[in-house]
């Protein structure tokens, strides 16, 4: 069993795990941090931008250029746990020749489509030769391979909900069953379990324990796995999500109260839902149920729509709510209430609308595309104005540092709700894995922090750390395998008892395998053998060969048998290991030791045959 | 022999109050737990008394499961729970858990409120009976306990109605609650996979009808509420609140839509928002179409389509209304009908199917004076004139649809309940007839027993497993069986299959070596050696395929016997062979080898 590491990143992960010969795709998520390289692509021609130096701050990672690793073709499945991780998928399934499944939760799928489109129309509605050039070097793909993957996505049908995959390739999942447990992260998010009927590993990723609105973390069905891959724990292991969502609050509120406009750069679902909840139960208490909150993005309306949908994935709280029925997220009231309102893009009806000062979420989060480059643009001049950072992905200083200098008030306050090191210790000493396997980055200090050693992971027996590239051969030997004997068979066989509680039973079957599923059953009655035929020209095969022993002759016991059987004249001989039998009427030697029975018979085969059936009788055949 | 028995309490040759009992694999399992609009006394539920005499049934179920919202399969249930007594869990799909305990409070009115019924399960009661339900999502395989498992397969008969597959071991069952096998305007079609159950029990309320396609019945039922609206009748159609309902009112949406008419179209009972609603939240439940379309169009929100006032059903001009319930037999659609049927211009039309002894099923009968009952003991006769026309859009199987689950599931033995027993009587033979299957319809009461034949599953040990592929070559050949020999360990719980000198290992024995010699005289003139050399040559010629082996101290190996020359002193020309084997190689060795040295 293997793991391949297509990806460095621990929160963009991408796995290939090999096991019992199928080959399984764990996430495949595309890091976009290299996006900061670029200049912000504004709405119009904007002369201060353009005389910038074109700066680069770091080398852009790319996943999947490594391609001699292992060749893409080949993976029969990709698991998909939630829809941050799937954004390179189009590669796969159209760049390296992919003809398997992609499984993921159905919320997964219908969000993680938009989402995946949005961030193409995004690049693509700015329609600048240098993004198109950042998908095509480092992707080789287009807003076409983009579309016709989720085309073949959904041609498979493989919208599957929270079930034992037996569907589409069953001889190739004959051997491991597949299942996603709720991880709590996002809508639909999941965590995967992939197991034999003797083996099985955990695929942690993006899982959350706090109370949001997806469904609870489910982390008893982890429990007993021999490899837990442990990738998606918080980008922000330092800053509590309760407490920056109270300064969201706060500051959102304050620059309003001064006349000032707020600007959230963020991703059209996710947190969002969690920030306009929040603002539902806040707007009135702060008196701002004048203020219009915007919610700028192609795929706004979408976003909303499906987020009421998926009663299935949501907390109890919001499930109870659909039952009555009512939508489960309380962004529908606000809507109905025009206290929020959603517009595609800046174009069109928001500008007649638009009225400040107000509250707008936009895309990307980035800064370096989207309707947001134009709200920094508009907005950036002003100190009465603020940008509040919730999303984690980015570094703010980098986002920002093209539309320096930048008047407007900038707030920092990721809302990243993945598992610290602290709930991830705990949980993992509960679900108590054989080994666990997770990205180099986890088993140190972050370089930043590098005497916060509570900022890692600390085990026993230690951490299996990966690098980008690395290849790690996972610490299991499969021992057994299941296999089914039919009832004929069953009924055949004939258990005897070796000690209390413990029985064996010799089989011969035929072995059926099929689809990796193994069946025994009773030998076929061999044919009728042509006498005419000369018997000694093919050795006698077939027919069951005959059992191991075990066990020992006791001498008088054995004596007194051969006596019943008309053997009385037995002289016994003591040696060192046992005893000499010499049958004298038949010149016969019967040598009997603790491990081992010689019998020595010349030209006297009935004689030998009763003489062995004899000793037989004293033996544990197996 | 492990056996499964089935014996349905409700549905069995009937159609109305079902209720099934299974045992499998030791477990007892309720499917289902409805209610028979046909009755008014104590048939209209289940004889619970079947399954105990004194009281609580917890002890003696492992679980409850309810395909759908239905009444006549979800009716009893809080009496069941709560009156009779169960505590252990209830499953049902979420859409079920939230739109049953609403049918089961307007049924607990009509009973209680408007006819007077005491003894009868109050609010409570199905607050309680709720609060026992755990949800079942979509092919999500559920662990009742350690053995018993369920998983649900979409059904599309109503928002929310599933099939369960139940499995013990590799005992299964699927019991389909009603089912439909063609995709309609908002639901999708029925689908399983190939789960091969010993016994698939399914509804068969459509045996011997085989329907004409959709859209002509589609076209049909539009024909005729047009003509009807044409000439200033009132059109009432008697619905449930959800299922039937939202399908006719998509189809007659876009048609007045396209058409341009103008007539009212009324909905009665608060209802009618509020199971809008559901269907706008479950729209994951509904067919593809709506689920693509619904965010720039909800198919569930109506424009033409109102909510109904009891005082409308005077207005004059022509109108259509849907009232509940769908089978005539109370409330609103009985009161309408009661006005609207002494003129002939009016049309009642039944989508779906009716229960005898309701209105609906009379007057679809051709019946054409009702005697009603009136508000104190004074019987009235009703005059029907008005058109009655009937049509099929009960979104059940027909039988064309029950064959195709059969080829989808490929069930070992065939059980039908949910239909009349002329009809199954139909259906049994075409079943056994195409399928070559056992196919049942046991009456209410009665148990049907059916034996299966479980494989037993054990662990084989890699090592011995992947020997014996091995030996089949690469690639498997059907026509060469591969035999395998191993020693089967039974320990407590635990079967393994390993080959027998692991498991002399595992066990920690020692193994007894048996071994036999024996003497054969032979003349040769040569040597010893070259008697042995001979030997050797002669079984080289005639063992192909076996090592045989010459070893320089003067033996001569074939796997692993021994054969050494020796001549005695007086007769160098007399050799005496020694033959040594062991006993696990004694068909091969003595009488073979011994025949072959006869040279």
């Amino acid at each position: 069993m293997k793991l391949y590491c297509l990806s460095g990143h621990p929160t963009l992960p991408c796995n290939v795990l090999k096991f019992k010969s199928t080959t399984i795709m764990l996430d495949c998520a595309l890091d976009t941090t290299s996006v900061l390289n670029y200049l912000p692509l504004p709405l119009v021609h904007s002369p201060r931008l353009s005389k910038l130096p074109g700066w680069i701050s770091k080398d852009g990672t790319i996943n999947l250029e490594k391609k001699e690793l292992l060749d893409l073709s080949t993976i029969d499945v990709i698991l998909i746990s939630n829809y941050h991780c799937m954004m390179a998928l189009p590669y796969i399934t159209e760049h390296t020749g992919f003809t398997g499944t992609v499984y993921a939760t159905e919320p997964t799928l219908q969000i993680g489509r938009y989402a995946t489109a949005h961030l193409m129309q995004l690049s693509f509605y700015s329609s600048n030769p240098e993004m198109n050039n950042f998908y095509h070097n480092n992707m080789k793909v287009t807003l076409y391979t983009f579309m016709s993957a989720f085309r073949l996505m959904t041609n498979l049908n493989i919208m599957i909900k929270n079930q034992e995959v037996v569907g589409f390739f069953l001889e190739l999942f004959g051997a491991v069953q597949i299942s996603p447990l709720s991880s709590g992260y996002s809508l639909g998010s999941s965590n995967w379990i992939i197991q034999s009927h003797h083996e099985k590993v955990s695929y942690v990723s993006g899982s959350s324990l706090l109370t949001t609105h997806p469904q609870p973390m489910d982390q008893s069905s982890l429990k007993n796995s021999d490899v837990l891959i442990l990738t998606g724990l918080t980008q922000m292991p330092t800053a509590n999500p309760d407490g920056m969502l109270g300064e969201f609050c706060s500051n959102l509120a304050m620059t309003i109260r001064a006349g000032g406009n707020v600007l959230v750069p963020c991703y059209s679902s996710g947190v969002i839902y969690d920030l306009l909840e929040c603002l539902y139960q806040f707007i009135d208490s702060a008196n701002l149920g004048t203020t219009p909150f915007y919610f700028i993005s192609p795929v706004a309306n979408s976003s909303l729509e499906f987020s009421q949908i998926f009663a299935e994935w949501l907390c109890h709280n919001k499930q109870t709510k659909v039952y009555l029925p009512e939508p489960p997220f309380p962004h529908a009231e606000l809507i109905q209430t025009n206290k929020l309102k959603h517009y595609p893009s800046i174009h069109g009806d928001f500008s007649s609308d638009f009225k400040q000062p107000c509250v707008v979420f936009t895309g990307h989060p980035s800064l370096r595309f989207g309707d947001v480059v134009h709200f920094m643009e508009l907005w950036g001049k002003s100190n009465l104005n603020t940008i509040i950072f919730t999303e984690p992905d980015f570094s703010y200083l980098d986002a920002l540092a093209p539309y320096q200098p930048l008047a407007m008030k900038c707030v920092y306050c990721p809302i990243d709700t993945r598992l610290n090191f602290h709930q991830v210790s705990k949980l993992l000493k509960e679900v108590q894995p054989l080994h666990v396997v997770c990205p180099d980055q986890y088993t140190q200090p972050p370089p930043s922090q590098s005497h916060r050693s509570d900022l890692m992971l600390e085990l026993q027996p230690p951490p299996m750390p990966y690098r980008r590239c690395s290849v790690l051969n996972l610490p299991f030997r499969r021992c057994y395998e299941r296999v089914y004997i039919l009832p004929e068979l069953a009924n055949s066989l004939v258990p005897s008892e070796l000690k209390p509680g413990v029985s064996v039973a010799n089989v011969s079957a035929i072995l059926h395998s099929k689809d990796n599923k193994h069946t025994l059953q009773v030998t076929a009655p061999a044919p009728p053998s042509k006498k005419r035929k000369r018997v000694v020209e093919e050795p006698p095969v077939g027919g069951a060969p005959k059992p191991l022993l075990s066990g020992a002759v006791p001498l008088e016991p054995f004596l007194a048998t051969l006596q019943k059987h008309g053997i009385t004249e037995v002289k016994v001989e003591e040696t060192t290991d046992g005893h000499i039998l010499h049958l004298q009427a038949e010149d016969t030697l019967i040598q009997l030791e603790e491990d081992g029975t010689h019998i020595v018979c010349d030209n006297n085969e009935p004689l030998r045959t009763t003489i062995r059936d004899l000793v037989l009788r004293f033996l544990q055949k197996l | 022999m492990p056996e499964i028995k089935v014996t349905p309490l409700g549905a069995g040759q009937d159609v109305g109050r079902s209720c099934i009992l299974v045992s499998i694999g030791g477990k007892n399992i309720m499917l289902d737990c409805g209610m028979h609009m046909g009755y008014n006394d104590d048939r209209r539920f289940p004889d619970f008394s079947y399954i105990t005499q004194n009281g609580r049934l917890t002890d003696f179920l492992d679980c409850v499961i309810i395909s759908h919202f239905h009444l006549d399969h979800c009716g009893a249930l809080p009496y069941m729970s709560e009156m009779v007594g169960y505590d252990g869990p209830i499953y049902m799909t979420h859409p079920t858990k939230a739109i049953c305990p609403i049918l089961l409070e307007d049924f607990r009115k009509i009973t209680v409120d408007k006819k007077g019924e005491t003894n009868f399960f109050t609010s409570q009661m199905i607050k309680d009976c709720m609060k026992k339900v755990v949800p079942l999502n979509l092919h999500q395989t559920v662990q009742v306990d350690d053995e018993l498992e369920l998983k649900a397969y979409y059904a599309g008969h109503v928002l929310g109605a599933a099939m369960v597959l139940i499995k013990v071991g590799s005992e299964s069952v699927v019991y389909t609650g009603d089912y439909n096998m063609t995709p309609d305007r908002h639901l999708g079609a029925a689908w399983i996979d190939k789960c091969r159950p010993d016994i698939l029990i399914s509804e068969s309320t459509y045996a011997t009808t085989i329907r004409d396609s959709k859209r002509c019945r589609e076209r049909d039922f539009l024909k005729k509420v047009h003509e009807s609206i044409e000439r200033g009748g009132k059109v009432l159609i008697p619905v449930f609140a959800l299922g039937r309902a939202q399908e006719l009112c998509i189809l007659l949406e876009t048609f007045w839509e396209r058409m341009n008419l103008k007539a009212p179209i009324y909905f009665s009972t608060g209802l009618t928002e509020k199971a809008n609603h559901y269907y706008k939240l479950f729209i994951t439940w509904t067919n593809q179409k709506i689920r693509k379309t619904f965010v720039q169009r909800n198919m569930f929100e109506f424009k033409h389509i109102k909510a109904f006032d009891r005082s409308y059903a005077d207005n004059p001009g022509p109108m259509v209304v849907f009232a509940t319930p769908g089978m005539l037999h109370a409330g609103q659609s009985l009161q309408i009908f009661k006005k609207w049927a002494g003129n002939e211009k009016n049309m009642v039309i039944m989508p779906g199917y009716c229960v005898q002894g309701t209105i609906g099923h009379k007057i679809l009968n051709g019946q054409r004076k009702l005697e009603m009952e009136g508000r104190s003991t004074v019987r009235i006769i009703l005059d029907v004139k008005l058109q009655v026309e009937y049509m099929s859009f009960s979104a059940h199987a027909d039988a064309k649809g029950i064959m195709q689950l059969i080829r989808m599931a490929e069930p070992r033995n065939m059980l039908l309940v949910h239909g009349e027993a002329l009809k199954m009587e139909f259906l049994k033979g075409k079943i056994e007839q195409e399928f070559n299957i056992d196919c049942y319809m046991p009456a209410n009461g009665e148990t049907i027993t059916v034996s299966t034949n479980p494989s037993v599953p054990v662990d084989i040990s890699l090592n011995l497993l992947k020997r014996e592929m091995a030996l089949g070559g690469p690639l498997p050949d059907p026509k060469k069986p591969r035999t395998m020999h191993g020693t089967l360990i039974m320990k407590e719980n635990s079967m393994k299959l390993v080959s027998s000198e692991q498991a002399l290992k595992e066990l920690g024995l020692n193994e007894h070596q048996l071994r036999f010699t024996c003497r054969v005289q032979l003349q040769d003139p040569h040597s010893d050696l070259d008697t042995l050399h001979r030997i050797y040559t002669h079984l080289k010629s005639l063992l192909k395929g076996y090592t045989i082996q010459h070893v320089p101290d003067g033996t001569v190996m074939v796997e692993s016997i021994v054969i050494k020359v020796s001549s005695s002193a007086e007769d160098p020309n007399n050799k005496v062979l020694l033959l040594s084997w062991s006993y696990q190689v004694e068909s091969f060795s003595f009488n073979y080898i011994h025949s072959l040295l006869k040279f």
